[in-house]
């Protein structure tokens, strides 16, 4: 029972992070119809930027805002530069701009930085574990946890009671009336970027604060979960990103601390046979976007 | 006097498809002005076109003397432009509050917003008992006099009505051509596009009859129904 608890704790700490990267794609293609890859090089910079804290001595308290500070700017300039000037092309035209900005990001850090991974300097704190209830459980899980909450929480209350929340909302769902209605376009997308942006560097903080290092690829790996905990909770719906995170993060932590040894290996293809498999019963998702399903009646 | 708003030589194509060719029309401060036309006249081609629904592929719309051809449609509401768009629109995941709320977008004033807010729920005060309510999930009904309510609650100078009355019981027809009467008092401009003709013809100053895109006919209400166009465009005759 303790373990289970104990992996549990986990499990919670590894979705909030997957929900979180999720909600931030699904606030982008709400509203634009594009999945953002390069939403993990977001993560990345923000991961620089607490190595380069680090690095010159500057405390983590600083480091986490400015981190922030960091992914927000860097994704209302990849929208302003990249995804701006094909804002009225297909899908697959900005789904196929995502990755050439990914690759040109991961590039740059690459020939900027360096092609290693570099060592981020983390507070002592947050490899302290604590004891609740008879649990030992590691700081940095959580904050993780705290900190997911906190931003379900503002999301929540941003999405639901400020103008620009509601605005995003409405222009998710009839864009050409959001705009009849006076809300500026540039507005409402540099907003769901801006969002999306501090999504990916909390989650980035998160991430360093697991691994203590930050690489060029780094991005890469959490957001393609996070794309899959999309699918999994209902492309473009917000609570449907935070549901089909948090169920990753339980698929993932459970299989490997209850999977047999000899079946460890095959840990990913069950993983993604559960999520195939709940897509089968449920094929828009966990909580389907009420927008997308309209279209299709 | 110069139009408040006008067309000038206005085409809309869709692809292939030519629904608007070379439409002109003036509407003056204070007129309520009727587009009449049979199903797929180009009524609500000509009204998505001035609001930047759909773009405009030739000709020139012009507001307060200003050119608005092509302008960004999230400039028209803050200047005193709008429409209730047809098949009404609403946000329906957002609640009846906040539909309204996004109809004042540009209004940032407090004492204005609840004016506003004021002005929609005594005309329909369902609204207000509704008011947080998921608008998904309002009646056909309750969801036009929505459109209708959000479209107002920017304070319009030019009102843009398409198929205002469209699934409306009969009294709140009723109660729409009132409100549209009601809004000219309050010095509202209106152009109007409905399905129920005698009806907008006893409200309406001046009409424009629709053929395929383009204007076949226009005067005062008497002078249509004298003439008899008015038949033949419903009929779908050319
Ligand atoms: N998005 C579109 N794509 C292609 N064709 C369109 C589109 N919208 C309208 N049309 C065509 O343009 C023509 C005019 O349509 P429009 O909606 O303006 O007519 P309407 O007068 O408003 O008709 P109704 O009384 O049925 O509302 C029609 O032939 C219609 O099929
Ligand atoms: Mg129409």
């Amino acid at each position: 029972m303790d373990i289970f608890l104990q992996q549990t704790v986990n499990a919670l700490a590894l979705g909030g992070t997957y929900a979180l990267l999720a909600l931030g794609l699904a606030v982008v293609f709400s509203i634009m119809g594009l999945i953002n890859f390069a939403h993990g090089e977001l993560m990345t910079i923000a991961g620089y930027v607490l190595m380069y804290c680090g690095i010159a001595g500057v405390s983590f308290v600083v480091a986490v805002p400015l981190a922030l500070m960091a992914s927000v700017i860097a994704a209302v300039l990849m929208e302003r530069i990249a995804f701006r000037p094909v804002r009225n092309g297909s899908g697959a035209t900005m789904l196929v701009t995502s990755f050439a900005v990914a690759m040109i990001l991961q590039v740059l850090f690459q020939n900027l930085i360096s092609t290693r991974s570099q060592p981020v300097l983390l507070p002592a704190m947050l490899s302290d574990s604590v004891h609740i209830a008879g649990m030992v459980i590691g700081v940095n899980k959580l904050a993780a946890i705290i900190a997911t909450v906190v931003m379900l929480v503002f999301l929540d209350w941003f999405m639901k009671h400020q103008k620009t929340g509601i605005a995003m909302r409405a222009a998710a769902e009839d864009f050409a009336v959001a705009r009849l209605m006076g809300i500026r376009a540039n507005t409402v997308i540099a907003g769901a970027f801006a969002l999306s942006g501090l999504l990916a560097g909390v989650a980035a903080v998160l991430w360093v604060s697991q691994r203590a290092s930050v690489d060029p690829l780094m991005g890469f790996m959490p957001v393609l979960k996070a794309f899959i905990a999309a699918i999994l909770g209902g492309l473009g719906s917000l609570r449907g990103a935070v549901a089909g995170g948090f169920l990753l993060g339980f698929i993932e932590i459970y299989l490997s601390a209850f999977l047999p040894p000899e079946m460890q290996e095959f840990r990913e293809p069950i993983g993604l046979g559960i999520v195939v498999l709940v897509l089968l019963f449920r094929p828009n998702g966990l909580i389907p976007s009420a927008t997308l399903k309209a279209e299709k009646v | 006097m110069q139009p408040l708003l006008s067309a000038h030589d206005l085409h809309v194509s869709y692809g292939a498809v030519k629904a608007v060719r070379g439409v002109n029309f003036e509407i003056r401060q204070g007129e309520i002005v009727a587009f009449l036309g049979a199903n797929g006249a180009g009524k609500s081609s000509i009204m998505n076109a001035i609001t930047g629904l759909v773009p405009t592929s030739s000709g020139q719309v012009k507001f307060e003397g200003r050119d608005i051809t092509g302008a960004a449609p999230e400039t028209l509401a803050p200047s005193g432009l709008t429409l209730s768009p047809e098949g009404r629109r609403v946000f329906g995941t957002l609640s009846v509050a906040d539909n309204l709320r996004m109809g004042a977008f540009a209004l940032n004033d407090k004492a204005a917003l609840e004016t506003a807010y004021k002005r929609v729920y005594d005309l329909f005060p369902i609204l207000l008992e509704r008011k947080d309510q998921y608008a998904g999930t309002l009646s056909g009904g309750q969801q036009q006099m929505l459109a209708v309510g959000r479209a107002l609650m920017s304070n319009p100078r030019v009102l843009l009505l398409d198929e205002p009355s469209l699934g409306l019981a009969p009294l709140i027809v009723d109660q729409i051509f009132d409100l549209i009467l009601k809004l000219r008092d309050q010095g509202v401009t209106l152009l109007v596009v409905e399905q129920n003709v005698a009806k907008t013809l006893q409200v309406a100053d001046r009409a424009y009859v629709l053929v395929n895109g383009a204007v076949v006919e226009q005067g005062k209400p008497a002078e249509l129904t004298a003439s008899g166009t008015m038949q033949d465009a419903y009929l779908g005759a050319n």
